[in-house]
């Protein structure tokens, strides 16, 4: 399906990434987006706030990030695609409800400009401290998809993206900038609507009495409905059975969380994205996100100037994180190097992939800049002379 | 108030109540004697009476023994997380202001960690009825001290008894902005009906809050008897006060207790207001939002 044309501000723009993931929210069909002002984010919903009421949107600041993730829940089984944006106190203020969220299969988006933390840390400054919260920060077992842009263009994209998978696997998608990328501005060119592909909300087309609201097909993606359709559907954050019935059983919990979590993990080949450089061949690879992946560029390159034979691989979904790929590679190359601005997050996804197969050194930044490249380049000697 | 706003005579006919109910779901969990069964029955009769279009009503619950009434409602229903039921319903009926939301959930839910939601959802007076089971009490976690439980009371967190402040629950949902506010007990069964039909049908932020005794929990631990004692002491104790000033209407343990309907006015709503505003300020720019 194509975007609705109305909301599309087709055009080139200087704009930052917060006004881009706007941009991208409107593009996808989100017309409810809740929210709490909290800096790096603040200036998506102010770009919301400005925007919706000119396309008929419902953008409402909320009391609270607990209220917010849980409002859009509430405007997504009304119909609507939703959101809501924050950034790490309010990232934890969301997480049962992110939680809730992948219990009811509800689709919708959480946005994350990453700051510096723990606590109020550094409020303006940049981290990407929040990305196994971003996968584990809510209790209990489950699976989410989250997204890590290194540009506002690309903010803009995978925030349609980000949408486009939520509907597709009836799952909440995290949406996670750093401060950097939320407050870069570059050009961003916004496609014409026809050019933007948009995937609609999978609605149940079978006999009304044949619904079964959290009965999944052969993808393990069971079909929506909204409130007000007549289905008297019920859903729960309770385990459930696949009428959305309470089941307080250990085979329901087994059967559900365990579909939860393969939805996402038998599908992973379809969701992962990563972009690689000069991969092939590599003896050193580099694996970064985010602000990070650009920061790195001049380290590699003047590795490269010397001789060496470094790769780059971005991530760009985080999780699920290209598991396949990396043990791959780990039976090929001498080893790894993961710059991250936290003091070892994704690296250790990386270390469990490659299983002791080769080197992995992590580049850690406490947060509140940039790494500086020459600390970059220097991991890259060292794993290269080992 | 007017004879019109007095009138209490609803008749009850056959038991249709089951025709609100998963009855597949039955039995429920609820205790003998639990006031809550009985307040759902009112609301099913209330929901009757109404009128609505019963495929454009939602419930949405926290969590609680209150918080399984939406399970039980053969309506869109949604078990949400503890004291976000507002919220969430707040999604609900913005999204798509064609539903009547309402949120049926317990004191605990809804005044202490819900707190913060209810005085918001008042003040916007976001269109939505909230039914309140107030039992004084924890009761799906055991019994502990609620925002609600009178001084003196017993609670397993307050063995000694609680000595803070309880919320005057009226005056708290009158002053934050509601346009409707009623009090009945489980015993009044056929005011408390008639009061949530009201509350149904009016526009804007409706409040009823239903005492309902939990013999398990409150009663045994307070010594108070049975449920049937609880109905007889609610039945003595009350006094119909319509109209009376919420400031006056706090509840103490074991005391009278004023029940009536307190508060009933207009007011734009959430929408009414926001579409109104908008309009006048962006002029033709503005796209009128209907959901
Ligand atoms: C975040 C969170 N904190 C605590 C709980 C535990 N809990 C479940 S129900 C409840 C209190 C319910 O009291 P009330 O709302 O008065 O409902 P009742 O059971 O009395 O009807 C609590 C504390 C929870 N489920 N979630
Ligand atoms: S514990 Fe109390 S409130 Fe809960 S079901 Fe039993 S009697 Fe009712
Ligand atoms: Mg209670």
């Amino acid at each position: 399906m194509k975007a609705d044309p109305k909301g599309v501000m087709t055009g080139a723009y200087f704009i930052d990434g917060d006004h881009a993931c706007a941009e991208g929210a409107i593009a996808a069909g989100c017309r409810f987006v809740a929210g709490y002002p909290i800096t790096p984010s603040t200036e998506v919903v102010e770009r919301i706030a400005e925007r919706f009421p000119l396309i008929g949107g419902m953008f409402i600041q909320m009391e609270d990030e607990i209220a917010s993730s849980i409002a859009i829940q509430g405007g997504v089984w009304a119909g609507k695609k939703a959101m809501t944006v924050t950034s790490g106190p309010g990232f934890s203020l969301m997480m049962e409800h992110l939680g809730l969220a992948a219990m009811t299969e509800t689709p919708c988006v959480f946005v994350d400009v990453q700051r510096a933390g723990p606590s109020t840390g550094l409020p303006t400054l940049p981290a990407q401290g929040d990305m196994m919260q971003a996968r584990w920060g809510s209790h209990g077992d489950y699976a989410i998809i989250a997204l890590c842009p290194n540009s506002p263009q690309e903010s803009f994209n995978l925030t349609i993206k980000a949408f486009n998978l939520a509907e597709q696997y009836r799952v909440p998608v995290l949406l996670m900038l750093d401060e950097c990328v939320g407050h870069m501005t570059e050009r961003v060119v916004i496609p014409p609507a026809d050019q933007i592909e948009i995937t609609p909300r999978r609605y149940w087309e079978g006999p009304k009495e044949d619904l079964l609201l959290f009965k999944a097909d052969k993808d393990l993606v069971p079909p929506m409905v909204k409130a007000g359709d007549g289905y008297n559907i019920h859903v729960t954050g309770l385990t459930h059975d696949e009428r959305g019935y309470p089941d307080m059983t250990p085979a329901a919990q087994e059967k559900l969380v365990r579909r939860l979590v393969d939805k996402i993990r038998l599908n992973a080949d379809a969701i992962v994205e990563y972009k690689e450089d000069q991969v092939e061949g590599a003896e050193i690879v580099v694996v970064s996100y985010g602000i990070t992946s650009r920061v790195a560029i001049p380290a590699i390159e003047q590795a490269r100037a010397e001789g060496m034979k470094v790769g780059h691989l971005r991530l760009i979904t985080a999780w699920p994180f290209p598991t396949k790929r990396i043990r791959e590679l780990s039976t090929t190359v001498r080893g790894f190097v993961v710059p991250e601005i936290n003091f070892g997050q994704m690296v250790r996804e990386v270390e469990r992939w490659v299983a002791g197969r080769a080197r992995v050194r992590l580049v850690p930044h406490g947060g509140g800049s940039v790494h500086d490249p020459k600390d970059i380049y220097a991991a890259i000697a060292y794993v290269g002379k080992g | 108030m007017t004879e019109e706003t007095m009138d209490t005579d609803i008749s009850l006919p056959t038991n249709r109540v089951e025709d609100f109910l998963r009855m597949e779901r039955l039995p429920h969990i609820w205790c003998p004697g639990c006031g809550i069964g009985t307040t759902v029955n009112c609301f099913a009769h209330a929901l009757d009476a109404s009128g609505l279009d019963l495929k454009k009503v939602a419930i949405v619950s926290g969590i609680g023994c209150t918080g399984r009434v939406a399970g039980y409602m053969k309506l869109d229903s949604f078990h949400t997380t503890h004291g976000r039921a507002i919220p969430f319903a707040t999604g609900l009926k913005l999204a798509n202001p064609e539903l009547k939301v309402v949120v049926y959930s317990g004191d605990g839910d809804l005044t202490a960690i819900g707190g913060n939601h209810f005085i918001h959802a008042a003040r916007r007076n976001v269109n939505m009825t909230v039914i309140l089971i107030n039992n004084f009490i924890y009761g799906m976690t055991g019994g502990q001290v609620a925002p609600t439980t009178p001084i003196g009371a017993t609670a397993s967190t307050a063995p000694y008894g609680n000595f803070e402040e309880p919320f005057n629950l009226p005056y708290l949902a009158e002053s934050c902005g509601a346009v409707y506010v009623a009090r009945w007990t489980s015993f009044h069964v056929r005011h408390a009906t008639k009061a949530i039909k009201d509350a149904l049908l009016k526009k804007g932020f409706s409040f009823v809050e239903i005492m309902a005794p939990c013999p398990t929990l409150y009663s045994r631990r307070n010594r108070l008897g049975d449920g049937l004692d609880q109905m007889k002491f609610y039945r003595d104790n009350s006094e119909i006060q319509n109209g009376a000033d919420t400031k006056t209407v706090g509840l103490s343990f074991q005391g009278k207790i004023v029940v009536g309907k307190f508060v009933d006015k207009e007011k734009p709503t959430y929408l009414e207001s926001m579409n109104a505003f908008y309009a006048q300020k962006l002029g033709d720019q503005f796209t009128p939002y209907k959901g």
